[in-house]
């Protein structure tokens, strides 16, 4: 007998009874539903989280100053600023690990466009590399360049969220914005990238040379976030403070002068301009730990710190973060699963249960069809397969459900959802062995009938 | 040759402790192209020669030599081949298939088959036999669209797609009316007489017996006639047999 043959039998012994059929594979069609949305939802975040972790970065690590220490206190993590801008040009060219590295400078402070003003999240100096670093993108205008940042150009590059709020509707590139009363030419707007994973809007960014925010911007006061109340009670200072911003460092000097005292007092070179945090990107995710070795190795050997000496600057692995999340996902996606596999099992019983009615009632057909030739594992086939058919039309059925759950919870409840076909095909096996496992001994018991007794029953 | 040749077959059956014999060493000849009749009251073991000769049962004791082999040293899955090839079956309540057509119906017993017919071949098939019982016009209809005497043609159909050598009819016009009856007999005669197939008829109504060539009477599990062609009778011709009957 075919298997076309088997399945056509199968198929017709089931329409005899489509009601009876039909209630029969509900619950796998519940159960292989519930897998499926399950699936496609756990899939649906654990990729969201995954881009999320991307949208940060892929590959980055975190370069932060460490701790200062003074007669065996410690300040903890931050309290001074020991990496300079070298430092971070020496990665990118001796450590071949690291694809690309860019500092950063921190600053929180008022932006002011005409009337309206906008403290932004990060207000961060930067050198145009942290385009690439940090994974973002220009929407519209153009990112600035290595030559603003050696200028101290006025030049920034803002995100959605601020160009939102200060200029609504209107166009922002080209427009000036005045931060501590800097003039700051926007040359560009980046792309909308959203919420992180610790749900920090990411457009509420605004994006400057580092050279920029360090001598220009922070050069005052770095807790000072209304620039209105600090020009008005210090109008004195600020005003000093701002006739210097406002001068070009030019080309040539980018650093301020040393004074002749300042030589005379230290003997190592000082390091004038200190950045809050070095981005740097591995060339992959392997090449994270060959990362980590050759940052260490080299930043101990600039900042001679002595074998035994604890670091000045600690190096953190964003993929730490990523895994941690990315498991938790994982770990609910598991659980839910489960219990959709239990809804599948009870489904299975209940094919079980109908097989084996169907099995009594279809005696004298057994009966007849052993007299006219079939053998023991032909009726044992032929309830096999009717099984498996049910499940599989049920499977099919729940995968339609599933995934038409999953879409209806992706357009209500705007869940990130992906469809999977591993989930799929996950899901027509289970169906199928469920049939074999629940379907055989009701069939088994069909093909131990006598066919006398068989075609005597009534 | 003859085609059945039973040496004293003893059936018992066992109900727990209790032996109950049904059959007291049977022993019978049926030639090729023979119209035999079975007759017994109930509880004469008939239906348990039947189901020995149809190949349904094993008996316990003695030869049973079906076209030259030794059935009783078959297996079940042997046996099973065996009725799938050379024997049909037509039972008393029908047992066609509820909610089937008569056509799929007729076509089933070709699922079975070894030599792999297509399914196109296994309907035209079907339909050819449907054709031979006077039903070309009823294939698509189901059992309970179809007169009693229609669904027996459907079985005989059904028993003769496989081309088998032998035909079993247990009470055949046992649920049938008298006019039905005589119909379902005139055409197992014909069979017999066109087509040579042998054919055993199970009843309790000598009404229906006497349309057989030979008739076999049971009592209590044992022969009393019939149970040898007599030397140099020849086998009746059908067709004269037939107008003879009418």
């Amino acid at each position: 007998m075919t298997v076309y043959r088997i399945f056509k039998t199968a198929f017709k012994a089931l329409r005899r009874n489509p009601m009876r059929a039909l209630l029969t594979t509900l619950g796998i069609v519940i159960g292989v539903g519930a897998v499926i949305a399950m699936m496609e939802i756990g899939t649906g975040s654990s990729e969201a989280v995954q881009s999320a972790i991307s949208s940060m970065g892929a590959n980055v690590l975190m370069i932060v100053p460490g701790t200062a220490a003074s007669g065996g206190i410690s300040f903890g993590a931050g309290s001074v600023t020991t990496l300079t801008p070298e430092d971070c040009e020496a990665i990118m060219k001796e450590c071949p690990a690291v694809r690309i590295a860019s500092p950063e400078v921190r600053a929180r402070t008022q932006v002011v466009y005409k009337q309206r003003n906008w403290v932004p999240f990060w207000m961060t100096g930067t050198s145009p590399a942290n385009l690439e670093v940090a994974n973002r993108a220009i929407a519209e205008g153009e990112f600035f360049t290595e030559r603003d940042v050696l200028n101290a150009n006025k030049v920034c590059v803002l995100g959605q969220t601020i160009v939102r709020e200060l200029f609504q509707d209107e166009p922002a590139v080209g427009k000036e914005i005045r931060i501590k009363n800097v003039t700051f030419r926007v040359v560009g707007v980046l792309a909308a990238k959203g919420a992180n994973m610790m749900g920090m809007d990411q457009d509420d960014i605004l994006l400057a040379p580092w050279t920029t925010i360090k001598y220009r911007v922070t050069g005052s006061s770095l807790t000072n976030t209304n620039q209105s109340t600090s020009s008005s009670s210090s109008s004195s200072t600020s005003d000093s403070v701002n006739t210097l911003s406002n001068l070009y460092p030019g080309q040539t000097s980018l650093y301020p002068e040393k004074s002749a005292t300042q030589t005379a007092d230290n003997p190592l070179p000082v390091r004038f301009a200190n950045i809050d945090r070095i981005m740097a990107a591995a060339g992959s995710t392997a090449e994270i730990p060959a990362a980590i070795q050759q940052i260490t190795d080299l930043l101990k050997e600039r900042h001679r710190i002595r074998p035994g000496e604890p670091d000045d600057f600690s190096i953190r692995d964003m993929t730490e973060m990523t895994k941690t999340l990315a498991s938790t996902t994982t770990l609910m996606t598991n659980l839910l699963l489960c219990v959709a596999m239990i809804s599948l099992v009870v489904g299975g019983v209940g094919i079980m249960n109908i097989m084996l009615v169907s099995v009594t009632e279809r005696t004298r057909e057994i009966g007849l069809r052993m007299a006219v030739g079939a053998r023991p594992r032909d009726i044992l086939r032929q309830f096999l397969v009717e099984a498996v058919v049910l499940c599989l039309v049920g499977g099919a059925m729940g995968i339609l459900f599933g995934h038409g759950g999953s879409q209806l919870v992706h357009l209500i409840l705007r869940w990130p959802v992906a469809t999977s076909p591993a989930a799929i095909a996950a899901a027509v096996l289970v169906a199928a062995s469920v049939g074999i496992v629940f379907g055989f001994y009701p069939a088994w018991r069909a093909s131990r009938l006598d066919p006398i007794e068989a075609l005597r029953y009534e | 040759m003859e085609l059945i040749e039973l040496h004293n077959i003893c059936k018992t059956y066992y109900l727990g402790d209790v032996s109950v014999p049904v059959l007291n060493g049977v022993s019978l000849n049926v030639a090729k192209g023979e119209f035999v009749a079975l007759m017994g009251a109930s509880g004469s073991g008939k239906s348990t020669l039947m189901n020995l000769l149809g190949c349904l049962d094993r008996a316990t004791s003695g030869e049973y030599w079906l076209d030259g082999q030794e059935v009783s040293r078959l297996s079940l899955d042997q046996r099973a081949i065996l009725r799938n090839r050379k024997l049909g079956f037509v039972f008393q309540n029908f047992n066609l298939l509820p909610r089937t057509s008569a056509q799929d119906n007729v076509a089933m017993p070709l699922a079975y088959t070894a030599d792999h017919l297509s399914d196109r071949e296994a309907r035209q098939r079907a339909a050819q036999m449907l054709g031979r019982v006077g039903l070309q016009d009823r294939m698509d209809h189901e059992p309970s669209q179809l007169s009693g005497g229609q669904q027996q043609r459907v079985a005989i159909a059904r028993a003769l797609v496989n081309r088998p050598q032998i035909l079993f009819a247990d009470e055949p016009t046992g649920n049938l009316d008298s006019r039905t009856s005589e119909e379902i007999l005139a055409m197992f005669q014909q069979l017999n007489a066109d087509e040579g197939i042998t054919l055993i008829l199970v009843t309790h109504d000598a009404q229906v017996a006497r349309h057989a060539r030979r008739v076999i009477h049971i009592h209590d599990g044992a022969i009393v006639d019939g149970a040898f062609l007599e030397c140099g009778e020849p086998i009746a011709p059908a067709a004269a047999l037939a107008s003879g009957v009418k």
